[in-house]
């Protein structure tokens, strides 16, 4: 995984509620076999729209997404983590996130970041008024920066110690590979085995 | 103090606690599917890791697998590529694989109960946000991403923060017209789409004690369209009469012992939810949505609300959008929605009960002109058994397409979708834009609110229909 430190980044204000991981990327993407190449797929029915913020020109490059509330809800489809990532966002805002996109952004390197709705608002505010202005997303200082922003936000140490370092998850847990063996050893007879082993 | 059902599970799972770091928990069983599995099987490769427990490991194909002409070669070489993938990764890593074809293939959370494979007390997961499912057995049963399924594949474990709890207490009698898909709508229109966000569920009471594990299942499949990690039900003689004799059900001595624990799966009176929530079942009615998402959903005797009477600006705003979508106006009448398709099917009512339910109301009666129905049964074990009781016969004769099993049109990544502006009625799980295909417009629906709004054209309960049934022979 990639390490995340700190982004500076231009915004796209998403004034959704409720956007579901088949709004990120529609099913028909997931047929694809790879982690890449989503890009296209990212809100695919929306920027169909030319209106869209996503097509405006001004927000081109931008890489800091702040959405509406309940934001990846539905499918637990990981491609919409990597649509958001190969498109080139590096951050997420939003007051609420559904639980498994979470858990898929943060095992990705795209920072989710929690903030209350008011701080949203005036995120949106700021970048609808000014496509330019910037946001910045320390994960070190575990905050957010903007023109008449600075707002704490709140992350597990662990997952921040993950993130901040890129750790391979897999790696870490193999690492207790004598605990799992004690567990396994000690699982009752009567708990079920999909082939004799 | 006492404990919850999850805590329980949860606790017995517990492979590594240390401070500060989230509990590394054991995965019992790890279901896969073609979908969400192919950039994990790749992960193990690159790191030349083994799947760790293939005797806790199986897949089968559901997500992509055509309904028509199971025989020949998959006409969309991209779907045809992501199902030869899986067969390509199950046996160079030796996971045991029901591929289309097989009598044991099928969606993915209908194949693992019906094998006895899903048990109380047990960890499930599998990439797919619907293994809430399992939870109906007293499981802790989740869903996980693309990189969680690596992360189970190589050690058998996964590192989570244990969620808070919720109990979903539903007392009273259930009306005869309510099933078990209206109850858990209604509870999601209640609650919210994020009202169980960062909670396991556990839905209690009188009214959950009487469902069939059937019905269960439908409750706790749909607990992640309210944003839940997961959704559970103590299990009880319900639970051990279904298990009993199934493929991987224990036996003998091992059964007394799965059972003497099963029956010490269930809250302590003593223990302490984070949060309650009370639902009296008599007061409910036949329920669908008429929005976007889960939550926007109401009796179907009511009128499609008005976005104004919303005092969130937020959901005001998202019923606004809805209602565009969806080709809707404030305060028309829910019955009087037509539909073009009716979709019966899916991990949350494509199992044999619901088929029996849709059949008992489509006997002797007729699609509407106009409608298409399509029957999809969850598994190819569901569809034998509908063959043996005749219900095919039900539904072909009334004009409905009887299919073969898989997810269909739930998600439409086969064959199997609306058209733009076409509209359906649909006994899966998802309204959301798009969702059954481009454009499509979705009403979520029980198994027989599906099957009166085939036959009347628009959105209907068995209630509806007393006075147009065909006699039998005529």
């Amino acid at each position: 995984m990639e390490a995340f430190t700190a982004h500076t980044g231009r915004a796209v204000p998403l004034r959704r509620s409720n956007v579901d991981t088949d709004q990120i990327i529609p099913a028909h993407w997931l047929k694809k076999v790879t982690r890449d190449g989503f890009e296209d797929g990212l809100f695919e029915a929306w920027r169909k729209d030319e209106n869209f913020v996503l097509n405006r020109p001004e927000r081109a490059g931008a890489s800091v997404l702040v959405a509406g509330p309940d934001f990846g809800t539905g499918s637990s489809r990981e491609h919409a983590v990597w649509a958001l990532q190969n498109y080139g966002f590096k951050a997420v805002i939003s007051s609420r996130f559904a639980d498994i996109f979470r858990g898929n952004s943060l095992k990705n390197g795209l920072l989710t970041v929690v903030l209350d709705q008011k701080v949203v608002d005036r995120l949106w505010e700021l970048s609808e008024a000014d496509p330019t202005a910037e946001i910045t997303v320390d994960l070190e200082k575990r905050q957010v920066l903007a023109e008449g922003v600075t707002a704490d936000f709140e992350l597990d140490e662990n997952a921040r110690w993950r993130l901040l370092n890129g750790l391979d998850d897999i790696s870490l847990t193999l690492q207790n590979e004598a605990d799992i063996a004690t567990y396994e050893a000690a699982r009752p007879s009567h708990k079920p085995r999909t082939i004799d082993a | 103090m006492g404990r919850t059902l999850a805590e329980k599970v949860w606790d017995d799972h517990v492979v590594r606690r240390a401070d500060g770091e989230p509990d590394l928990l054991f995965i019992d069983l790890h279901l896969l599917h073609e979908v969400t599995s192919p950039q994990a099987f790749d992960g193990l490769r690159q790191a030349g890791r083994p799947v760790r427990r293939l005797d806790l490991t199986i897949a089968t194909e559901d997500h992509n697998t055509p309904t028509l002409d199971i025989d020949k070669p998959i006409a969309d070489p991209v779907s045809r590529a992501q199902l030869e993938t899986l067969r390509k990764n199950c046996a160079e890593f030796g996971v045991r694989l029901h591929p289309l074809g097989d009598v044991e293939q099928g969606v993915v959370h209908v194949v693992g109960p019906q094998l006895g494979l899903t048990q109380p007390g047990t960890t499930v997961v599998c990439g797919d946000s619907h293994t809430s499912t399992h939870g109906a057995f007293g499981a802790l049963a989740f869903g996980i991403g693309t990189s969680q399924v690596e992360h189970v594949l190589a050690t058998q474990t996964l590192p989570l923060a244990r969620p808070r709890t919720m109990a979903i207490t539903v007392e009273g009698e259930l009306p005869d017209s309510v099933t078990a898909k209206d109850l858990i709508l209604a509870i999601i229109a209640r609650i919210g789409t994020g009202g169980g966000q960062g909670y396991i569920l556990e839905y209690r009471g009188s009214a959950i004690e009487k469902l069939s594990m059937e019905a269960r299942m439908t409750i706790c499949n749909m607990s992640i369209e309210a944003g839940a990690r997961a959704g559970m039900i103590a299990p009880d003689e319900t639970t051990f009469a279904y298990l009993k004799g199934r493929d991987h059900a224990p036996e003998g001595k091992d059964w007394d012992a799965a059972v003497e624990y099963w029956k010490t799966l269930r809250t302590d009176d003593d223990a302490v939810f984070d949060a309650e929530v009370v639902i009296d079942g008599a007061s409910l009615a036949p329920f669908v949505t008429w929005g976007t998402n889960p939550g926007q959903g109401a009796p179907l005797s009511a009128n499609v609300p008005d976005p104004a009477s919303y005092e969130d600006a937020s959901e005001r705003h998202a019923a606004e959008k809805a209602l565009e979508y969806m080709g809707l106006t404030a305060g028309q009448p829910l019955r009087e929605i037509g539909v073009d398709t009716v979709f019966v099917g899916s991990c949350t009512n494509g199992r044999i009960e619901d088929l029996r339910n849709a059949a008992s109301v489509l006997e002797g009666r007729k699609v509407a002109d106009g409608v298409r129905m399509l029957v999809v049964p969850g598994s190819v074990r569901v569809a034998l058994q509908a063959v043996e009781e005749g219900l095919d016969k039900v539904f072909t004769a009334a004009g409905a397409e009887w299919r073969h099993a898989g997810c269909s049109m739930c998600l439409g990544m086969n064959p199997d979708q609306l058209a733009p502006g076409e509209r359906s009625a649909s006994t899966s799980n998802r309204n959301f834009e798009g969702r059954q295909g481009k454009g499509g417009r979705t009403h979520l629906v029980s198994p027989q609110v599906a099957a009166a709004t085939a036959v009347l054209g628009h959105l209907a309960s068995p209630a509806d229909l007393s006075d147009v049934r065909t006699p039998a022979g005529v």
